[in-house]
Order: C-alpha cells, then sequence, then structure tokens
C-alpha cells in the first residue's frame, strides 16, 4: 500500500524524510517504469532545487504548506514557467510558457514539486493517448493497451506509482476516463470552483482542472488547494472552497443516489462490456447494502449529450486552436505568401483528429448552419442542466459506470473516430452541465484490468461525492496498482 | 433616373483608459513597438481575458450621452478571422446582445441621427511595412501589437444620412460629443476615432435600399466628404450606364480622393460569432448605471445652452464657443478670471483666438495663452488702461509668448493715459495745429473728428483713449458754440 499524500508531505513537514529523498525515490520509479509506459514527455530540471529549498524551509522551521515535498506530474496543458508546453501537437514545437497556470502555481505554493509534464492526445482530442504528436503511452495494466485520454500520461503516471498525484483537464471525460482505465482516482471538479488560467483551452466552456490519485482522500487533498476564485479566470467562481476531507469518512448511510433511467434500458446496456455490466450491477447492490438509497432517475435528452458534447467542444475549439497561425511561436512553415504560411503551418503542425474537429467546429458554427447546430447543441445542453436539476430532487448524488469498456488495446479504434467518441457516453453529461463527478475504481474485470464508476453531485456538491466515493473504496477496497520493472510490465498479483 | 444617397455611418471610438480592456497594459498611443504587451494581450496559450471595469464605465458614459439604451445583460462574443495582427484568431467583440441600442445624436441642422447600437470590443494590433522610421523589409511584413486590446466602442448608425455634408456634421457632432465626455481623445491621426460609411443610391421614392458599398480608410472628417461624394459620383455613373452596383468593401485613397476595391461580397468572411465562453455575460446593476448616469460630463449642446442662459451669449456665440470642448473650457475659466465681463471674453476668443486656432500652425489647447491672461487683457481695456487696438498689439505679442499681458504693454508703451490734464493738453495742441478742422469743428461738421482724433493719438503716441478724446472733442465744441 502506498503512502497518502498527507502521509507523505507529513513526513516532509517533520523532517522525517526529505523532500529531496521524496523526489529522487518518484525519478527512480520513473526511470524503472517510463522506459515502457512512456508516460511522460518532458522532465522538469528545476525540481531538485525546489526539493532542496522545501527541506531548507523545514529545516528553518518554515511550513512549506499541505503538499510539502509531494511530486507531482503535469499534463501537457498546463503552463509551467520557463517549461515548454506542446499539448503534445506539433504545432507547439519549441514553445515555452513564460508563466505558470494558476493550478500549478497553488500547488507549487503548497510545497509540492513538478517533475514533468505527461502524455496526451494533442490538445486534449482523444480518448486513448494515441493522438499524441509524440508517442502512445501505454496502460501500466497491459502494455498492449491504452491508458485512456486524453489525461492518458498523467493517469499513467499515477498508476505506474511515478508520482501520487498528477494534474489532468477534463472536457468530456478526459480526467475520469483515463483514470478509470488505469484504475486509480479522476476528479473533474465543478466548472469554475478550479481556475482555468494557464490552461490551453480546448473548449473552454467545458475544460477544468482536476487532481488523479491514487485514492479519494488525496483526490480531497489536492481539490483543496486548487479549488478557489482568481482574478485571472474571469469564469471562476466565488463559490467558498469547502472543507473536502472533514466527514470524507462519513459513510453513504441514507444516501440518496440516482441511476439513469435512460442507461438501465437493457439496450443500452447490451452496448457495455459484460464485465462492466456486472460489475455496475455487483456495484449498485454492495451501495444498498451499505446503507445508501438507490433510485432511478429520468434523463429524457440523455441520448443526444454525445453529440451535443461534439458540436459544442468542436465549435469552441474551432476558435480557440486559431492562435496557432505560424505568427507568434511554435511551428512556422516557410512559404511565400501570408495564406500559405497559415494553410501550411497548421496542415504541417496538427495532427488528423485536431484537424478533423476544427473543421467541425467550423462547419457548425457558420453562416447557415448556427442555428442547427451550435443553436440546437445549446438549447440541449440546457435541457439536460434542467432535467438533472430536477432528477437532484430525488437523489443526492448520480452514479453510472464511468467507461462503457475497460482499457482497449492500441490500434483498436483509431480507424473508427465515432465508435473512440462513444467511450464518453457517461462521462459527457456532467460536462455539459458543469457538475462535478469523480471516477472511483470498482474492481477487475475477467482480463485483470480495472472497472471504475463515476459519482456526479450538484454544483460545488464536491464534499458529497468525494464522501460517496470514499465509500465505494472503503467497501470495494484500493486496487494494488501494477508493479513495473524496466524489463517488463508485470502485473502484481 | 432621380437617385438619392443613402449613407450609414460605422465609428470605432478608442475609449480613454489607464489600461486595455482585458490585460493591465497600458492604454496609450505608440511607443517602442510591441513595447506594451503581455502574454494575455499576445493571446499566448492558456491566457484568459478579464475585462477592465473603466472600460465598460467609459462605454456607458458615452451611449448614456447619446442617449443611448443600455442592455444591463450584454454579452461578449467572438468574431473568428485570421490576420497577423490578431493574436487570438477572433477579435472578442459584441453581437446579439450589445452594450447599448438606440441612441440619438443631434445634428447642426436640428435634425437628429438615430444610432442603431453601441458595442464593446478589443482593438487589433498593426502590421507594418516598412521599418519603424523608415527602411524596406523586402518580402516581409513586421507585427506591432502595442494596440491588441486597446478598448474600443463601435457606433453604428442607421443609414439615415442622406449627403457628404450631413454625414461629415454627424461625426464632427459626434467627435465633440466624446471630447465633451472625456470618454476618448478622438484624435483621429493617432486612430483614435475611426470612421467607415455605408454609400449606396436609390431611386427618389423608393422604400428599398440599393447595393450598398462599406468604404474604409477615412483619416480626416474632410477624407469621409471626400469619399462618400466620390462613391455617389461612381454609384451614379454605374446605374446611369445601366449597370448593377456590387456590393462591396471598398478603400478610400485619400492621394487622388477616388475609392479602389477590397473585397468582394463573395470574398466577405463568414465570422461565425459565438458567444465568448471565456467571459460570463456583462451586467450593470441599477446603481452603477444610476451613478454614471449621474456623474455624466455636460453634452455639448447642454453646454451650448447653459453658455447662453448663464453668460448671456447669443446661441451663435455659444454655439461657436463649444464646437470644442477645449473653448468651451477657456471660455468658462477667462471667465472665472473676469466675472464681471464674460461677453468681452466671448469676442476676444470669437475674433482674436479663433483666427490664431485657424491657422495650420495653431498650438495644442495645452499651449493656448493661459485664459487667465487673456482675461487680464480684456480687464486691461474694461478699465481703460489699454486701447482696444493697443490690446490687439499686445494679444499677438504674447499668444506665442505667454508673457504677461500687463508687461507686455508696459514693455511695448501701450498703457493708455488716464490723466485728463495731460489729455486736455495733448487735444488743444492738435487744436491748435489744425486752423482749418478745428473751424469746420466749431461749424458743425462732424466728419473731421475723426481727424482730430487721430492727431491727438498721435500726439499721444497712441497712449490717448481715443474714446474719451472724442466725447471731449464734440463737448468742447459745444461750448464753444457749435450747432
Amino acid at each position: 500500500m502506498k503512502p497518502s499524500i498527507r502521509a507523505i508531505a507529513e513526513d516532509v513537514r517533520s523532517g522525517t524524510r526529505s523532500a529531496v529523498d521524496t523526489l529522487d525515490e518518484s525519478l527512480v520509479q520513473i526511470e524503472r517504469s517510463d522506459p515502457t509506459v512512456r508516460a511522460f514527455v518532458r522532465h522538469h530540471a528545476p525540481a531538485h532545487s525546489i526539493a532542496e529549498s522545501i527541506d531548507r524551509r523545514v529545516a528553518n522551521g518554515e511550513d512549506p504548506g499541505p503538499l510539502a515535498g509531494v511530486p507531482v506530474a503535469l499534463k501537457d496543458n498546463l503552463a509551467l514557467e520557463n517549461e515548454a508546453l506542446s499539448c503534445c501537437s506539433k504545432i507547439l514545437y519549441g514553445y515555452v510558457s513564460p508563466f505558470s497556470a494558476t493550478a500549478v502555481e497553488r500547488l507549487v505554493a503548497a510545497g509540492a514539486v513538478p517533475v514533468g509534464h505527461t502524455n496526451m492526445d494533442e490538445f486534449g482530442m482523444g480518448s486513448s493517448c494515441e493522438n499524441s504528436a509524440f508517442f502512445a503511452t501505454r496502460n501500466p495494466w497491459d502494455r498492449d493497451r491504452v491508458p485512456g485520454g486524453s489525461s492518458g500520461g498523467s493517469a499513467a503516471a499515477v498508476a505506474a506509482s511515478c508520482v501520487p498525484v498528477a494534474l489532468g483537464s477534463d472536457t468530456g471525460g478526459s480526467i475520469r476516463q483515463p483514470a478509470a482505465l488505469c484504475g486509480v482516482v479522476g476528479l473533474k471538479p465543478t466548472y469554475g470552483r478550479v481556475s482555468r488560467y494557464g490552461l490551453v483551452a480546448f473548449a473552454s466552456s467545458l475544460d477544468q482542472i482536476g487532481p488523479i490519485t491514487r485514492n479519494v482522500e488525496d483526490a480531497a487533498v489536492v481539490l483543496g488547494v486548487l479549488a478557489g476564485e482568481d482574478p485571472r479566470d474571469a469564469t471562476s467562481s466565488s463559490e467558498p472552497v469547502g472543507d473536502y476531507l472533514s466527514g470524507i469518512d462519513q459513510g453513504i448511510e441514507g444516501l440518496r443516489i440516482g441511476v439513469i433511467k435512460q442507461f438501465e434500458d437493457a439496450e443500452q446496456m447490451a452496448g457495455l462490456a459484460p464485465s462492466v455490466r456486472s460489475n455496475w450491477a455487483a456495484t449498485t447492490a454492495m451501495l444498498t447494502e451499505a446503507g445508501a438509497q438507490v433510485v432511478e432517475v429520468d434523463l429524457p435528452s440523455v441520448h443526444a449529450a454525445i453529440a451535443t458534447y461534439y458540436v459544442l467542444a468542436n465549435s469552441e475549439a474551432s476558435a480557440n486552436l486559431a492562435r496557432f497561425d505560424g505568427i507568434r511561436y511554435g511551428h512556422r512553415a516557410q512559404t511565400r505568401t501570408l495564406n500559405d504560411l497559415y494553410e501550411q503551418s497548421r496542415s504541417e503542425g496538427m495532427g488528423p483528429e485536431v484537424k478533423r474537429r476544427i473543421l467541425l467546429g467550423t462547419f457548425a458554427l457558420s453562416s447557415g448552419y448556427y442555428d442547427a447546430y451550435y443553436g440546437k447543441a445549446c438549447a440541449v445542453a440546457g435541457q439536460l442542466t434542467a432535467e438533472l436539476s430536477a432528477a437532484f430532487e430525488h437523489c443526492d448524488v448520480v452514479m453510472t459506470p464511468t467507461s462503457p469498456t475497460s482499457a482497449f488495446r492500441i490500434g483498436e479504434r483509431t480507424a473508427d473516430p465515432l465508435a473512440m467518441y462513444l467511450s464518453d457516453v457517461f462521462t459527457t453529461v456532467a460536462s455539459l452541465s458543469g457538475l462535478p463527478a469523480l471516477a472511483v475504481p470498482s474492481g477487475l474485470d475477467d482480463e485483470g484490468l480495472p472497472m471504475s464508476v463515476q459519482v456526479v453531485g450538484q454544483r460545488f456538491d464536491e464534499g458529497r461525492v468525494l464522501r460517496c466515493g470514499h465509500a465505494i473504496e472503503s467497501q470495494l477496497g484500493t486496487l494494488v496498482l501494477p508493479k513495473i520493472s524496466a524489463a517488463a510490465l508485470e502485473i502484481d498479483p | 433616373m432621380n437617385l438619392e444617397p443613402v449613407i450609414g455611418l460605422e465609428v470605432h471610438v478608442q475609449l480613454a483608459t489607464e489600461s486595455k480592456i482585458f490585460c493591465g497594459c497600458p492604454n496609450a498611443f505608440g511607443g517602442e513597438p510591441n513595447s506594451r504587451i503581455c502574454a494575455v494581450c499576445l493571446g499566448y496559450p492558456g491566457t484568459l481575458p478579464v475585462l477592465n471595469r473603466a472600460a465598460v464605465d467609459q462605454a456607458v458614459r458615452l451611449s448614456l450621452s447619446l442617449d443611448a439604451t443600455i442592455n444591463q445583460r450584454s454579452v461578449f462574443a467572438r468574431k473568428n478571422y485570421f490576420y497577423p495582427d490578431l493574436p487570438k484568431g477572433y477579435q472578442i467583440s459584441q453581437f446579439d446582445l450589445p452594450l447599448a441600442e438606440w441612441g440619438t445624436l443631434p445634428l447642426s441642422d436640428g435634425s437628429a441621427l438615430s444610432i442603431t447600437r453601441l458595442h464593446l470590443e478589443e482593438d487589433a494590433g498593426k502590421l507594418l511595412h516598412e521599418m519603424p522610421g523608415g527602411g524596406e523589409l523586402p518580402g516581409e511584413s513586421l507585427v506591432d501589437f502595442n494596440r491588441c486590446g486597446v478598448p474600443l466602442l463601435e457606433i453604428v448608425t442607421e443609414p439615415d444620412l442622406r449627403s457628404a455634408g450631413s454625414a461629415q456634421d454627424a461625426l464632427q457632432r459626434l467627435h465633440q460629443v466624446l471630447r465633451f465626455t472625456g470618454t476618448s481623445d478622438g484624435n483621429m491621426e493617432e486612430g483614435s476615432f475611426r470612421c467607415d460609411a455605408n454609400v449606396s443610391l436609390r431611386p427618389v421614392g423608393r422604400e428599398a435600399y440599393g447595393e450598398k458599398v462599406e468604404v474604409k480608410n477615412l483619416n480626416s472628417f474632410r477624407n469621409v466628404a471626400r469619399s462618400i461624394l466620390h462613391e455617389i459620383e461612381r454609384q451614379t455613373l454605374v446605374l446611369e450606364s445601366g449597370q448593377l452596383v456590387v456590393q462591396e468593401t471598398r478603400s478610400f485613397d485619400a492621394s487622388n480622393g477616388t475609392t479602389a476595391s477590397l473585397r468582394s461580397k463573395e470574398e466577405a468572411h463568414d465570422y461565425r460569432y459565438f458567444p465568448e465562453p471565456d467571459l460570463p455575460p456583462l451586467l450593470i446593476d441599477d446603481a452603477r448605471l444610476q451613478s454614471l448616469a449621474g456623474a455624466l460630463p455636460e453634452r455639448p449642446w447642454a453646454r451650448a445652452d447653459r453658455l447662453r442662459s448663464e453668460f448671456g451669449l447669443t446661441g451663435d456665440d455659444a454655439h461657436l464657443l463649444t464646437q470644442s470642448v477645449e473653448l468651451a473650457e477657456y471660455f468658462e475659466e477667462a471667465t472665472k478670471c473676469l466675472p464681471e465681463n464674460p461677453l468681452g471674453i466671448a469676442n476676444w476668443i470669437k475674433t482674436e483666438v479663433l483666427r490664431e486656432l485657424k491657422r495650420p500652425d495653431a498650438p495644442p489647447a495645452a499651449n493656448w495663452l493661459a485664459p487667465a491672461k487673456l482675461a487680464g487683457l480684456v480687464g486691461m481695456i474694461d478699465n481703460g488702461s489699454l486701447s482696444g487696438s493697443g490690446a490687439k498689439e499686445v494679444f499677438a505679442e504674447i499668444w506665442e509668448s505667454h508673457e504677461d499681458p500687463h508687461r507686455a504693454t508696459e514693455r511695448l508703451g501701450l498703457a493708455q493715459v488716464n490723466d485728463e490734464g495731460q489729455l486736455e493738453a495733448w487735444l488743444q495742441q492738435a487744436l491748435k495745429a489744425n486752423r482749418g478742422p478745428t473751424e469746420q469743428l466749431l461749424a458743425g461738421e462732424h466728419r473731421v473728428v475723426a481727424f482730430l482724433v487721430g492727431q491727438v493719438m498721435k500726439l499721444s503716441q497712441g497712449s490717448a483713449d481715443p474714446r474719451w478724446i472724442r466725447e471731449r472733442l464734440l463737448e468742447w465744441s459745444r461750448a464753444n458754440g457749435a450747432p
């Protein structure tokens, strides 16, 4: 059993163990696992001096903060001052960020040590990490399988025990789905709970930064550091930040858990992998046994969630990615005219999935099609949000499986973008409504691959979501993470 | 075919604020290229816009000054297009729900121009096709991003103007409003006040509009009128030759007074506007609106009314003195120093000051003769220590040098003599030296008075008060038997 974040920080704060030793342990594990897992795209040279300065502060009797000496990995779309930032795209080749993301600043201010940037689907567009311009990351549980995406590198880094926490970003499931496929905990906070300043935008109205951790308590600790209003992000919320740890272990006696009627439908269930289906049934049964009350809630619009999500996210992305034009930074093609410069820089710098989504989004916003696509999608998102609000009158949280399948094989879905998009069937619902959602491991399937359930809460009700997740974790136990040697991946029995 | 021009205006006003609209960079003109930029206004990955309240306040002030209805909930939108001076690949603007709608601009002829909408947006940077300060850049262009994110209020009028002259008048009136309200410096050379004109023609009596042409690149009031005149002429020729006007965007060339096609309707951008997800809707509550409306600076027409009622100026004079906020300020400042004679000050500003200001090399307001010094000059005429003609001489002397009027009068020896004994002596000396005219005066021939006054003035070397001399001559002639 790996130590909790609180235990790691406590050891550093009390001088029991140095931040430098803690970092070195992390770096050794990265050295051991990353040649096969390939979770990291970049290591941060200043990590050592940051760890040393934390040790100095401890020696001087100062308290470096609740994350003292905790090594942290960052998804490659989160800015760290004076470090390269690429979103795993060729178009950002050579770009170095002149500033840090607010979320990263907060981690560092709390004593965390950023060790490196992790792999991702280019600009967050993908569910497998195969759309990275660098390389595909492997699932630590089975190196022939994907870690999920787009925060696949972050989930794999935690699952491979390289770091106790990695930051990811979630637009339609990009924290929760890879956390599910890698057997770790992933939290997408309420939209506005964590500042987006310094997160390279994919779909601004949906993007949210969150932690990927080994257990639910760790996610609560990190959220406490990340959350809060930021004057640099006008969409960040002034809602007071809760104490996510207090009462986290209160259990779920009497908690009303909503399951979505439309997902319980036999035909829908048929779309799930059989093991996920039986795991879901077993999990809800377990919750009932533990004293929760499972109620069915009606979300008539939920069938449109994926289509709605892809229209909205791609529309916003088509504008958000326009700044990558070869003029000021990143890749620039050598051309004679301005139009060629734009066309070739973007053609050469962006991968096929990014181009596909920019084209779809541009189309959805264009004159004559706006009402039918973007306008309609906004209306459906509003409708879905209203249906969820109504559902929350009958339940405290809503639960679903996180992913319809466990980790799929590398290359299995790359030829079929639609099949890939269906990975998001359960996660996009919370994204479109800006609700907090937590992915918690719920067991291993026949092939020894992790499965996961998702707990969705009301706006800013992260406390209850984490409490529910903690109860699931207590009942089922955290998964024993795979042990990885340099030679090959081995699953710890 | 009797054709009628239909003209509407789109004006971009740079708002006077300390910092840019979405970041903390200073809002100022010029400067070393790319010296007033940051990660936010350069649109670096991960940056987000944060709305500057001061820009909103200025925009609301200007909108209220035009009696527009403020939308207490307005929405920012992204206007998408690629250009190297637009770092994000979209401009943050407003589309469906602008800040304000339906304003009114009073025109000089007593009519009013309806304003359709007023919306907030960010300015773009500038492309440089030659090195700053000259020097060729073969096959290359540079970008200066200093202007990126300067707050703009775009003002769109109804197509209700019917002549180049009224379009020019509308712009001048609008310019006057923003200067009086302090919402923009309105500097046209520096691009603080930029205008596009939409021009079309239609047969008189027809309601439907003709194909419109948008004319860009109009950097002076005069060029707005010139370009519209040219477009009217050009479109008239097209229509009269039986062809159709093409809807397009044209650029005005000030060097030859003509317009040339910039892009056709087919080449027009599809801006794909959609609500800006990085900024929540802009809400302006009642309290903020009331406090801005309550502290609204006086508008030019209100100020003209007040000048009339407070100082007894004629309508024409009040209009003249409110043609610019600087002139109105100048008048009121001077009047504070000489409250007993506002009309005298008004006259001096109308004649002497305005004459100086019409010169091509006229100084900016900051370098005008201090209003207190003008008041001092007028006061000297009023108390008889300086003649009117002497005062003109002194004014011409001190307008540029800013010398104190009393000291200049002394230095030039123009101080008026008020010693009646001395004046009487000069008068008697003149009468004796000019027997003929003196006799004519005694015979009641008043036409010689001017000549004799002139003789006294000559003896006094200009220091006598000609009005006093004239009165005294008539009095003397009557006392000596003149009819």
